[in-house]
């Protein structure tokens, strides 16, 4: 870790995920920092996105906490939870866009629930939102209407509606084209850096987690717990893990079953 | 060393494992190595044969080596072998009679309740919320629900209760008959349909109509992840999804009551006219049947049954699984529990209302 360690901005405690008996992860503990692109990264299965449905509250982990600036967020009450998640903005794995809604709704949604924008100026932002991410004049199609491609950029949109201070990304470049998904990465760090705001990302592109993630975090599918964490580009030069050498370097594993 | 020969491909039917397996054990080999020189054509069975080899050597900790193996095939094996195979959990598999038994059916519909109160619960919270105008509701839809729930439904409803209203005739008629009292066929019908089959008839129709579809859209939205998106939000997805449907149902089912009584009774004047009672007769003696109380029971069945329809429903929906199985039986869980409610519910209402004298 850094020597000028800035303070811990979201804290995974102890956190064991389980499926009933079934663990998937246990004992793990990193921070996010403020700034940060941070990936959750490993091998297909390993819990990446359960990890991401416990940060988001969806799902309360077997054990452990998770901490926002350094609260609870299981131990909050719904208010304060409300109040945390207005600072989110989130894209899922499969979109998540409401599809009996057209994409302006989808975007105006938020914006009428949290600000007191009049319903004009919400036109002019949902319009403006759409423009970020490539996709003027689509205000009135609906989801099922546009690529695939075209509803990843429409999910971002709508996560950056509220100007979130931290932005969750559950594989947001899966299933795209190689350019579609370097320019998404583009824009995930120009809305970044422009709203500097935090990103927390699942993915195991390596392009992506190359180009734009600054701290990172591995999942190891045998031993079932964290086995690295820091930069990318470091952890692929210096790790001392053979496997996530492996992983980044995109190396065919000679035998995964000799790991340790 | 096995040696192996001839052509392993579809329809040659070469040696399985299972028969090689007895006479490996029987020889206490330390090492095996099968030689491929005297093979001809191969496909996956050969490859599926030399992979239980492998695993067969190294469960017997024997060392398993290849030989003038065509270069493809121990390639195709090295991959086959780099991730071991996950040792084999003791699968609960189900058995076909699994749903007889107490326990599990028991289980099953305790599981089942529990969940509906505490849906229950949560919508009544969200209800006493909308009633202090603090919830998020969304009404851009409430016209659809309505029109999805009521006059598409027409057509359905207009069948049955028509026909209902016959069976229910023709079942007095031949009863009555005997006692020279056809006429009261007419009492029977109106009575019968206004306070029972009617609005039970009505429901039955929704249940398979609309809390079905209400699952199935609920469903899906669990699948495609729409749910996640409106709790981060901030939304409750109860307030959001569920008290539209619901409330669409509650304003139309009534409506689609009154309509089925009228049929109902039309079609009991169908038959009652082919046993040689007019029209003008049925109706006279119908209206001195004609009670407000009847038509009240009817109407306030009709909204605890779409309540209980609307609950089912998407209860079901919300609380799916994320496969399209899932979201099936969702739907059919819908519409299973939503019938085994509005029958219990019938059942009570009517013991509450024979004490109450209504």
């Amino acid at each position: 870790m850094n020597a000028d360690t800035p303070t811990p901005y979201i804290e995974i405690r102890d956190v064991t995920m389980a499926y009933g008996s079934n663990v998937i992860q246990r004992d793990l503990n990193f921070t996010i920092h403020q700034g940060d692109i941070f990936v959750i990264m490993g091998g297909s299965g390993c819990g990446k996105s359960t990890l991401l449905k416990h940060m988001l509250g969806l799902i309360p982990p077997g054990s452990g906490d998770i901490l926002y600036e350094g609260t609870s967020f299981f131990q909050s009450s719904a208010a304060e939870q409300g109040a945390m998640r207005q600072g989110w903005g989130i894209t899922y794995q499969s979109g998540g866009l409401f599809s009996a809604m057209t994409l302006a709704e989808n975007i105006t949604l938020p914006l009428e629930l949290y600000t007191s924008y009049t319903p004009a100026e919400i036109t002019d932002i949902v319009a403006y939102k759409l423009a970020l991410v490539g996709l003027a004049g689509y205000q009135s199609y609906y989801p099922s209407e546009i690529s695939g491609g075209m509803q990843k950029r429409a999910a971002l949109a709508r996560a950056i509606a509220l100007d979130p201070k931290i932005l969750f990304f559950d594989e947001p470049s899966a299933g795209l084209d190689p350019i579609s998904s370097r320019l998404l990465d583009e824009l995930i760090v120009q809305i970044k850096e422009s709203m500097g705001a935090t990103v927390v990302m699942v993915t195991h592109e390596l392009p992506s987690i190359f180009a734009i993630a600054t701290n990172s975090v591995y999942l190891d599918n045998i031993t079932r717990t964290m086995i690295a964490y820091g930069n990318p580009a470091d952890l692929r030069d210096h790790s001392p893990q053979p496997v996530v050498r492996q992983f980044l370097t995109r190396s065919a594993a000679a035998s995964i079953e000799d790991q340790p | 060393m096995l040696a192996l020969s001839g052509n392993w491909t579809q329809g040659q039917h070469p040696a399985r494992f299972n028969s090689v397996e007895p006479e490996l054990a029987r020889r206490h080999l330390a090492q095996l190595t099968t030689d491929g020189a005297a093979l001809g054509d191969w496909d996956s069975m050969l490859m599926g044969f030399l992979l239980q080899c492998h695993d067969y050597c190294r469960a017997q900790k024997i060392v398993f080596a290849t030989r003038n193996m065509p270069h493809g095939i121990e390639q195709l094996l090295a991959v086959a072998t780099a991730v071991a195979a996950r040792p084999a959990d003791a699968q609960q598999t189900k058995s076909w009679l699994a749903f007889l038994s107490p326990g599990t059916l028991v289980r099953d519909l305790w599981g089942d309740l529990q969940e509906s109160l505490a849906f229950t619960g949560e919508v009544t919270v969200a209800l006493a919320r909308l009633v202090r105008g603090k919830a998020n509701t969304r009404f851009t839809d409430f016209r659809n629900f309505c029109y999805q729930a009521g006059p598409e439904a027409f057509a359905i409803i207009s069948l049955t209760s028509v026909l209902v209203g016959m069976i229910l005739a023709y079942l007095g008629a031949v009863q009555l008959k005997q006692f020279g009292a056809e006429i009261f066929v007419a009492n029977l019908v109106v009575i019968g349909t206004l306070r029972e089959m009617g609005v039970l008839m009505t429901a039955v129709v929704m249940a398979g109509r609309t809390g079905a579809a209400y699952a199935a859209q609920l469903g899906t939205m669990q699948t495609n992840e729409e749910i996640d998106a409106i709790t981060t939000m901030g939304i409750s997805p109860v307030e959001f999804l569920v008290l539209p449907r619901m409330l669409a149902l509650i304003i139309i089912m009534p409506l689609l009551t009154i309509y089925a009584n009228l049929l109902g009774i039309v079609g009991g004047g169908i038959v009652a006219g082919g046993m040689g009672i007019s029209p003008i007769q049925y109706f006279q003696q119908g209206e001195s049947a004609l009670d407000f109380s009847h038509v009240a029971v009817g109407l306030i069945k009709a909204v605890v049954f779409a309540t209980l329809i609307a609950v089912a429903g998407c209860r079901a929906g919300i609380n799916s699984g994320r496969s399209s199985a899932a979201v099936g039986q969702a739907a059919t869980n819908a519409v299973v529990t939503a019938i085994v409610y509005l029958i219990v519910a019938d059942a009570a209402i009517n013991i509450l209302f024979q004490q109450l004298g209504i």
